[in-house]
């Protein structure tokens, strides 16, 4: 059976489409690829011990989890110290503002800072992460009781590895 | 399938259906409203401010439904040259925008007290905002040029590159470190939203959805019958001292599928 001209076209138009779309999508898997450090918003404290010593002018930020009993504030009375962990490697994080509400120890947070010579990381910017999951407090209480908390608690972690 | 692309064989179908999908829409939302703002629990962590994601997690699903039925309809367009589905891909694309606005807005409003911020690029949240631009420029190019086919030609061939960011919206959340928490529902161990933040949740994506299904069906009513009259004008009908002969159904597939008959 011969198709009709009106047929061929139709089918040649759908073939350039169709390459047209995967060379679009194979640049862009390329280019994000090869951006990955600038798409993503922040490292993790293995990745930031994997690229150390880092230039103390760079500025970057970091990801974790607050570090259960780590949080205390300096002598000065403004300066907040804590550890943030991704369950694999920690880093110490000192910080002089406000810190937003959700900012509580176990709690994932992303700080926007540079590191010190010394290994601390300076925070100019603490920001609070909140995970996927949303409970009445009910649930959460039940959740805490039945230690099924912790299973989530090691997933958060294991999301700031990435 | 070319047979149901008719301009009259849509109105013949939509017309029974619009009231229907009307009435279902003002039930669905109107419950989803009530569930959302009353009859549905505080978050353990937000307190009410989980109320935003009400209206923010339908509305981003919207914007992606709206993006990917334009890009469908324009590849349909630029395939098969059906008026039908270049006039569907125009009327979605206001509406698509509207919600992913409306999904920025509220999520910027999220931010500001769980955050601590309204807005940062990370990935979801840029490429959330690349997605309104690709919206806005959609319209800008279609309407464009003098000659709407070569509007919608070129609208067509950028809702379709465009296409590419809407994986790239639904997975940046897996792929790379955001701020932005991943996915809580379609996600590989079942929902992390309790059941009883489900119902109201479900309720509005079923509302929105609905909702556009009605917009659509008026504006693209609306469009048909602009030019059904632009036609008649052409044809002289609107002079004075002519007998104006009775309006057949047979008008508004004029020009359908004038390539099919070549």
């Amino acid at each position: 059976m011969s198709l009709s001209r009106a047929k061929v076209r139709k089918r040649q138009r759908m073939y350039v489409i169709g390459a047209i779309l995967l060379a679009v999508g194979g640049a862009a898997a390329l280019m994000l690829t090869a951006f990955e450090d600038s798409v993503v918003f922040f490292f993790s404290p293995t990745e930031i011990t994997e690229k150390s010593p880092i230039d103390p002018d760079q500025r970057l930020r970091i990801g974790g989890l607050v570090v259960e009993g780590s949080v205390a504030k300096q002598d000065d009375g403004q300066t907040i110290a804590f550890v943030v962990t991704d369950m694999a490697e920690s880093v110490p994080v000192s910080y002089r503002g406000i810190l937003p509400d959700l900012f509580r120890e176990g709690q994932g947070i992303v700080a926007e800072g540079h590191m010190s010579s010394e290994g601390t990381f300076i925070a100019s910017e603490v920001l609070a992460k909140h995970d996927e999951n949303y409970m009445p407090p009910e649930v959460a209480e039940s959740l805490k009781k039945s230690g099924y908390w912790e299973e989530i608690e090691a997933k958060n972690a294991e999301q700031m590895r990435n | 399938m070319h047979r149901f692309a008719k301009p009259s064989v849509f109105l013949k179908f939509t017309a029974p259906i619009l009231p229907w999908l009307s009435v279902l829409t003002v039930i669905l939302i109107a419950a989803g409203l009530y569930f959302s703002l009353i009859g549905s629990p505080v978050d353990y962590q937000q307190g009410h401010t989980v109320r935003i994601m009400y209206i923010h997690v339908p509305a981003a699903w919207m914007g992606l439904f709206c993006y990917v039925g334009m890009a469908i309809c324009g590849a349909m367009s630029l395939i098969w040259k059906h008026p039908l589905a270049d006039i569907c891909a125009r009327a979605t694309a206001p509406v698509g925008a509207t919600f992913t606005a409306l999904c920025l807005i509220t999520g910027s409003l999220w931010g500001e007290p769980m955050w601590g911020t309204w807005w940062v690029w990370d990935a979801r949240l840029t490429s959330m905002l690349i997605l309104l631009f690709l919206y806005l420029g959609y319209m800008a190019l279609v309407n464009a040029f003098d000659d709407p086919e070569r509007g919608s030609k070129a609208g067509s061939a950028l809702a379709l590159v465009g296409a590419v960011n809407v994986p790239i919206v639904k997975f940046s959340v897996d792929w790379w470190n955001t701020l932005h928490q991943p996915a809580s529902i379609v996600r590989m161990d079942g929902p992390a939203i309790d059941p009883s933040m489900q119902l109201p949740l479900a309720l509005m994506i079923l509302g929105f959805t609905c909702y556009y299904l009605v917009v659509l069906i008026l504006r693209v009513r609306l469009e048909l019958n602009e030019r059904r009259i632009r036609a008649l004008h052409l044809s002289g009908m609107f002079d004075e001292h002519s007998t104006p002969a009775p309006p057949t159904e047979q008008s508004y597939d004029a020009g359908h599928n004038a390539e099919a008959k070549q």
